[in-house]
């Protein structure tokens, strides 16, 4: 239950990094831009991204509509909203936070306590 | 913030759901594509593509699952599919659902309405600026035990309590009684108020135009001025702006129109007229307390030390004014007055609180009541549903959810009932407003506000619990798989499923019977009000009017006597009039004031009842044969004594008694009223007492004095005679348009400029004085007349659901040879015996909430067995009718069918 949970919370935050990066995007595009970067973890459930998208729509941190895609197909393009920037700036800092914690709590060997 | 935003969109989404699934099947399909798109492109063959591309993907259905429980919130889900479920069940049962309806719409808009009534006479503030500050000053006098009410304040407390007081913003004193309005088209005589400096600061309503009165207004000399209030501004002038500074002629004087009061200014009896009063101080004395004190705290000072701010300066009072002429310091200090500061709502209120809150009181019960049937309803459904739900059960459904599905449709029915009440009670609120008792203080401001609103919703939730928790628990549970069992053929239903059924009937009857005494109590005070000899006979045949000769016309008092003498014999002479009387004031007219007080010669004034307020009127030969008063001692007036204007009096029955012990005893005595100028008057007759208040308040002590006199406190050491005065006229034409044009004619004959005004009947000024017994008694007979068809209805039902569930059980019976009549006789006898452990407890119930009625018993008690009696019988008849009709239908069962069927 907590890995979900996590998972979902870091899956949502690569969500707000990719849209930064890349600018408006449809489903498809964010999963296989997420696949991309970060190897195996959408590799085999594509699926779960989208209750994450919707979970980001509703708290007001992207938009979406519907638009054409490359291929000139009907699709729904997600953008960041101005909250959805802040929120991933944020984010971004803790995250850099605990990483950096996490890290340093690693580093630590035994013999530097005594 | 973002769990907010989020939940309100989840919470939402069901209005939307349809759409939403479509719009992601189409993205999903989209996502599909363009991973099998990126497969052929990386040279697989389309199936191929595709298969991958679905693998990648996950489960379609997981993923839609997930996204639905992040779309909205699964109790909510649940919630809107159970709401479109019971609607349609609900309008597939219009019978039923109709009869639940009507029956809560009766019960929530009943209690609505009358919260209503409460919320805005005894809940909602006054409609004053800062209303908690303002309180009515009055006295207690420990030592006049029989005084009706509180002592008002005399004139001379006016200028003690303004120079002297600690704790008063402003302070006031004023009376209110009719001025007459002269020199126009129609004249008439206005409801009007008096009110010296302060008054008006203290209420604190601006004028919606000029100005208040300045203390220059009071002081005498200056020149006179009236102010208008909106209702009479706008019916009379048309709502004119350039109304200020236009004279008006008000009792014979030219006054200035200096303002008028904005339209939501109310006061006691509902004002037309504003006019200062002008005290003189030199001319006051200790008494009479004639006046009404209204004052405004000032700020952050409580009653208890207002009241011993005016405990101080009655004091100061006390030495600082002269007495009474021919008065001794006695009466005043045997009365020991003591404050009573009160807040001026509490003052308005006055009593009418209790009978408000018994109303609401025995509405709730009405409310209780049809609670009890629905819950009965409800039950016969779920009994219905009873296999339904074992079935659901059966397949795994929690007995929370059904329970959650019961009282879903228990509230949805409460709520859509409430509506419909609420409706029902802004109709009555509308038609209470408008032909309301006038005893009802703020009558005008009643209507729905939000606190009603709130109230109406609360009882609507509240009912739909009650009556759903019933069935809810009952068949909700979870022994519902038992149920599976004990359908069939082989079963026949045993008392234990009928054990809530009965108890709600048992409750009905007995709330019923309690509302039932309430309203046979307050029948029975009718009566005896009814019976009560109020002073006067057939009031319904005397029409009475009131007419002026103003001063223009006749200034000379015999002249003016004359004039009225002629006009009474001209009244006389119209077709079908028996008698004619006149004088300043019909019985039941003391609002019009007329009150003073009143000295025996033979008395020195060491009984402390002297200083006590005596109604006054001034009357002509034949008054009291025409109002039917009853002459206990001595004569009437007559002519001779009038027009020679010998000092004479008359007084009531109760006034000699007070002060002679007997009527015969009075007679040859001598009276005067309070003021120097007053000759000494001899008694010449004694009359029946009038209840001049209402039938239920003790009548006032008169004294009547002839309509022509030498000498008067009024006019000083002029004659005096009375100009605008009242005409009885006693005829079996009364209230008919003809008498009233002829008698019209009679007065325009004799003088063509005389308004008529006030025009009524003495039926209707006593069908007034008892609107509030009559409005409590309307009101609780509706409601015991509510109860007694409800708990009928729950009775017939309970009855006819028995019999219909035991028709295998009665053709059992017919079959071995049981008689119809005893058939009959059992389900009859059920019937009584659950009527009768209901009016059991009903009557022990009675017994203890009737006496928080006494209050507005008159002339019976509450334990008044023959109310009682009657009440038990009323149900007794009413039961066995309820019972029997339903129970006839056993009698009728043939054995085969019933042994056949199912």
């Amino acid at each position: 239950m907590k890995d979900s949970d996590v998972r979902q919370g870091t899956l949502a935050l690569m969500v707000l990094k990719t849209l930064d990066v890349l600018g408006p995007l449809h489903g498809w595009g964010i999963a296989r831009r997420i696949e991309q970067i970060s190897g195996d973890l959408l590799t085999v459930n594509q699926g779960t991204l989208y209750p994450v998208l919707l979970k980001l729509e509703q708290e007001g941190s992207i938009a979406s509509e519907w638009g054409a895609s490359e291929n000139n197909r009907k699709a729904r393009f997600y953008r960041l909203t101005r909250q959805g920037h802040k929120q991933l700036q944020a984010e971004a800092r803790s995250w850099e936070q605990t990483a950096t914690i996490i890290e340093r709590f690693f580093a630590v060997k035994a013999q530097d306590l005594e | 913030m973002k769990a907010l935003r989020r939940w309100a969109r989840q919470s939402t989404s069901w209005l939307r759901s349809a759409r939403d699934e479509d719009v992601l099947q189409a993205e999903i399909d989209e996502h599909i594509a363009m991973e099998a798109a990126e497969n052929v492109r990386a040279g697989l063959s389309a199936a191929e593509a595709r298969r991958w591309a679905l693998l990648k993907f996950g489960s379609v259905e997981a993923a839609k699952e997930s996204y639905r429980d992040q779309r909205s919130l699964p109790l909510m889900e649940t919630l809107a599919h159970d709401m479109r479920h019971m609607l349609r069940r609900l309008r597939k049962t219009p019978g039923f659902t109709a009869a639940v309806l009507v029956t809560l719409a009766l019960g929530i808009g009943a209690n609505t309405a009358i919260f209503g009534v409460i919320d805005s006479i005894l809940i909602r503030p006054l409609a004053y600026p800062h209303a908690d500050a303002l309180v009515s000053v009055s006295h207690t006098a420990a030592g006049l035990p029989g005084l009706p009410g509180d002592l008002g304040c005399s004139p001379s407390m006016y200028f003690t309590y303004r120079e002297a007081n600690q704790t008063f913003e402003h302070f006031g004193v004023w009376t209110s009684g009719g001025a007459s309005l002269t020199g126009v088209a129609e004249p008439e005589l206005p409801r009007t108020l008096f009110v010296t400096f302060g008054v008006l600061d203290a209420i604190g309503v601006k004028p919606l135009l000029g100005r208040w009165f300045s203390e220059a207004d009071d002081a005498p000399g200056s020149p006179e001025t009236v102010m208008l209030t909106y209702g009479y501004w706008q019916r009379r002038f048309g709502g004119d702006k350039s109304i200020l500074g236009r004279v008006l002629t008000i009792d014979s004087k030219p006054r200035t129109v200096i303002g008028v009061m904005p339209e939501g200014f109310r006061f006691r009896h509902d004002p037309e007229l504003i006019l200062p009063r002008r005290l003189e101080r030199a001319a006051l004395s200790l008494g009479p307390f004639d006046s009404q004190g209204i004052a405004r705290l000032r700020p952050g000072v409580s009653l208890t030390q207002a009241n011993a701010d005016v405990a101080r300066m009655l004091r100061i009072w006390g030495s600082a004014w002269p007495l009474p002429p021919g008065m001794d310091s006695a009466p005043f200090r045997n009365a020991r007055l003591g404050p009573r500061v009160q807040p001026l709502k509490q003052e308005i209120v006055g009593d009418i609180g209790a009978a408000l809150w018994i109303v609401m009181g025995t509405l709730g019960m009405v409310l209780l009541i049809a609670c009890a049937n629905v819950a009965n309803l409800l039950l016969v459904r779920a009994e219905g549903r009873q296999q339904e739900l074992a079935i659901r059960a059966a397949l795994g459904a929690g007995w929370g959810r059904i329970v959650q599905e019961m009282l879903l449709e228990s509230m949805i029915l409460g709520v859509l009932g409430g509506a419909l009440g609420l409706g029902l009670a802004s109709a009555g609120l509308h038609l209470l407003s408008a032909n309301g008792p006038d005893t009802l203080p703020r009558l005008a401001e009643i209507g729905i506000d939000p606190l009603v609103l709130a109230f109406a919703l609360g009882v609507s939730l509240f009912s739909g619990a009650l009556f759903g928790v019933i069935p809810a628990f009952k068949y909700g549970g979870p022994h519902v798989a038992t149920a599976l069992r004990g359908v069939g053929r082989t079963f026949s239903y045993g008392p234990e499923r009928l054990r809530a059924r009965n108890v709600l009937v048992v409750v009905q009857v007995a709330l019923a019977l309690v509302l039932l005494i309430s309203s046979g109590l307050m029948i029975r005070t009718f009566q005896q009000l009814r019976r009560v000899q109020p002073g006067f006979s057939h009031p319904e045949q005397i029409q009475i009017l009131h007419s002026i000769i103003p001063e223009t016309v006749a200034k000379d008092p015999e002249r003016v006597m004359r004039m009225q003498n002629e006009i009474m014999d001209r009244l006389a002479a119209i077709r079908g009039v028996t008698s004619v009387g006149f004088g300043t004031a019909a019985p039941l007219e003391s609002f019009l004031g007329g009150g003073n007080t009143v000295y025996p010669e033979d008395q020195r004034f060491t009984e402390s009842q002297v200083s006590v307020m005596r109604q006054i009127r001034k009357v002509a030969p034949g008054f009291f044969k025409t109002m039917g008063t009853r002459i206990v001692a001595g004569r009437e007036f007559t002519w001779t004594d009038l027009y020679e204007k010998r000092r004479v009096a008359i007084i009531s029955e109760n006034l000699a008694r007070e002060w002679w012990g007997d009527p015969r005893a009075a007679l040859g005595k001598r009276i005067r009223e309070a003021g120097p100028a007053d000759p000494w008057r001899e008694i010449v007759g004694v009359v029946e007492n009038v209840y001049d208040n209402g039938v239920q308040v003790r009548p006032p002590a008169f004294a009547y004095w002839p309509a022509l006199m030498d000498r008067y406190i009024w006019s000083g050491e002029n004659e005096f005679a009375v100009g605008a005065g009242m005409f009885a006229i006693r005829s079996s034409r009364t209230a008919t348009e003809g008498l009233l044009t002829e008698a019209r004619q009679a007065i325009w004959s004799v003088n063509g400029r005389q308004p008529v005004f006030l025009v009524t009947t003495l039926k209707a000024l006593y069908e007034q004085s008892m609107a509030r017994t009559s409005f409590t008694l309307v009101m609780l007979a509706i409601a015991g007349a509510m109860a007694l068809v409800l708990g009928i209805v729950g009775i017939y039902g309970v009855i006819a659901y028995t019999v219909s569930q035991r028709t295998r059980e009665i053709g059992i019976r017919t079959a071995l040879g049981a008689q119809p009549a005893g058939l009959l006789a059992m389900f009859v006898r059920h019937g009584l015996l659950l009527a009768g452990v209901g009016a059991a407890i009903g009557l022990a119930a009675a017994a203890g909430l009737t006496r928080l009625m006494s209050s507005l018993l008159f002339g019976v008690t509450a334990l008044d067995p023959a109310t009682y009696a009657a009440v038990l019988a009323l149900l007794i008849i009413a039961a066995v009718l309820a019972s029997y009709l339903p129970a006839r239908r056993a009698m009728a069962v043939d054995p085969v069918q019933a042994l056949q069927a199912e």
